[in-house]
């Protein structure tokens, strides 16, 4: 084995290029000789000849930027600022040699920043050193994200779509029946006040029959139309098939305010139609139930009860012919 | 990751030849939707039979079309995030030569599922590198036509002056030659590392 002795100093050229943001100290902590790319740190004032406290903030050791007392020590890892704007992060080692020190230095994490804020090229950093590959993975995961990003965003709006298709009816732009369930539900557990309105559109059949679907399909339409116009906007009115709609008076709701809506629905859909010149005739029957009749429970069971009642009160309407209203009265029961 | 290789098409025919172009060819594929979704997978079929409707619709080889795609991805204003990736690969194209054989790593490190067929590259004489594409059990799938376009325009981007030429294929392996001619033939497009975002 050959004898090497003492290792030699590594000579100021070699380590220019193993690690050009490195400073060479003298034992008082004046910078005597910086590295190409601490020297762009602050190319306009140079670097060479400042105190190194002067040019950074040492954050970490606390030692009141008494560089000098880390000559007599071993290696330190060190976390700096720079004094001067953009005060950028810095993490490095402080080493003792003869005559003073060498202080290696790295952007950490504020990489992307310095980059930009000091205009660093590739060649700039050590042949060894992964920052360049950092810049790129940070940019390729960007890139990547961001397309995702775009993904997720347009893949939501289809799911929002889909979804309000699945709880539209397609010929009214009413809410459906998968709507009735879940809109109770919420209504229930808010302990919200609220009326439940069956109604029935009469002589329907007969317009199908003799006019078809067509006309039957402009009826719906113009029922439809009627009752969004004659309920507020809290209020909710929704289709559930045929001739079935449902009307939920939201908010404080009393049997006197059911029965001038029930009243001004009927009579609206009462008035005339026309289709391609032919005038139309219809009617509606409505039986409701009112929230406030009902001692609060868990929401399938009241729910359950509601429509049932609401139905028989329908039934008992339309047995005392068309064009009327019954509103549940929760002393015959149920 | 074939929802990347198959947008990349899309926007080049978009960009290049119009969304009706576009829109004629999936219909003529039938799949059922017109656009590709880059962060999607999809069937590894479908990319082949894209470009041959690619082909058939511009009436011209699909080596020319992969080619003009490569081309596309690395001078094309829509794609400028591609060229950007691209010129991490080294401050002079000669660098960029020689750490091709890192491509489908950096690829996959940006895009995990995204899978390259491998690179070989070696350099046979001063100046003359030869770069083989694909291996037996992962063929280049004309990936070395789309790679004669994407240097050649890169070597402009760097200002370089090369010649390029596909070799053909063997085993599933495609040959490209690339004769390095002048490092600074042109002034190159500016590149600078801390530009993005």
């Amino acid at each position: 084995m050959r004898d090497c002795g003492a290792a030699a100093p590594p000579d100021q050229a070699a380590l220019d290029v193993l690690c050009p943001m490195h400073a060479r100290l003298d034992r008082e902590g004046w910078i005597v000789h910086a590295g190409p790319m601490l020297a762009k740190l602050d190319a306009r004032s140079g670097v060479v000849g400042r105190r190194f406290a002067d040019l950074f903030e040492l954050r970490r050791p606390r030692i009141d930027d008494r560089v000098d007392l880390l000559m007599d020590g071993g290696a330190v890892r060190l976390r700096l600022r720079l004094r001067q704007p953009p005060a950028t992060g810095l993490k490095g080692v402080f080493v003792p040699v003869a005559g003073g020190a060498v202080v290696n230095l790295s952007f950490g994490i504020a990489l992307q920043e310095a980059v930009r804020d000091f205009s660093l090229t590739a060649g700039d950093f050590a042949a060894t050193d992964l920052a360049v590959e950092m810049l790129y993975l940070i940019e390729a995961k960007s890139v990547a994200m961001e397309a995702s990003r775009k993904l997720n965003l347009r893949l939501q709006g289809a799911r929002i779509a889909a979804e309000e298709k699945a709880f539209t009816d397609t010929l009214t732009g009413l809410g459906n029946r998968r709507v009735l369930e879940p809109l109770l539900t919420r209504l229930i557990d808010a302990g919200s006040d609220f009326a439940l309105l069956n109604l029935d559109l009469d002589f329907f059949k007969a317009v199908n029959d003799t006019l078809g679907h067509a006309a039957g399909d402009h009826v719906l339409q113009q029922a439809a139309g009627i009752m969004r116009a004659e309920t507020r906007d809290s209020d909710r009115v929704l289709r559930l098939g045929g001739d079935e709609f449902v009307v939920i008076l939201e908010g404080p709701v009393d049997r006197a305010r059911v029965d001038d809506i029930a009243r001004r629905l009927i009579a609206r859909l009462e008035e005339p139609m026309r289709w391609e010149g032919r005038p139309l005739e219809i009617s509606a029957s409505i039986g409701a139930a009112l929230s406030r009749s009902y001692v609060t429970r868990e929401a399938g069971a009241m729910i359950a009860q509601m429509m049932d009642d609401a139905d028989r009160a329908l039934y008992a309407a339309k047995a005392a012919g068309r064009g009327r209203h019954v509103v549940h009265d929760p002393s015959e029961g149920g | 990751m074939q929802g990347l290789v198959n947008r990349a098409v899309e926007r080049f025919v978009c960009d290049t030849y119009g969304r009706d172009t576009w829109q004629a060819i999936m219909r003529g594929l039938d799949l059922g939707f017109s656009e590709f979704e880059a962060m999607l997978n999809y069937d590894p079929e479908i990319t082949p039979r894209l470009l041959a409707a690619v082909a058939a619709a511009l009436d011209r080889p699909q080596a020319d079309i992969l080619e003009d795609i490569g081309t596309y991805l690395v001078s094309h204003p829509n794609a400028a995030a591609v060229r950007r990736l691209l010129r991490f690969g080294g401050d002079t194209f000669e660098e960029v030569l020689h750490s091709l054989e890192d491509l489908p790593g950096r690829a996959a490190l940006a895009v995990s599922e995204l899978r390259l067929p491998p690179v070989d590259v070696s350099e046979e004489a001063d100046g003359r590198f030869c770069l083989r594409i694909g291996a037996a059990n992962s063929p280049g799938q004309g990936f070395g036509h789309l790679a004669v376009g994407l240097f050649r325009a890169l070597a402009d981007d760097y200002g370089a002056l090369v010649l390029l030429e596909h070799k053909g294929e063997q085993a599933g392996v495609e040959r490209v030659e690339i004769d390095f001619l002048s490092a600074d033939h042109a002034r190159g497009r500016a590149f600078s590392l801390g530009a993005f975002g």
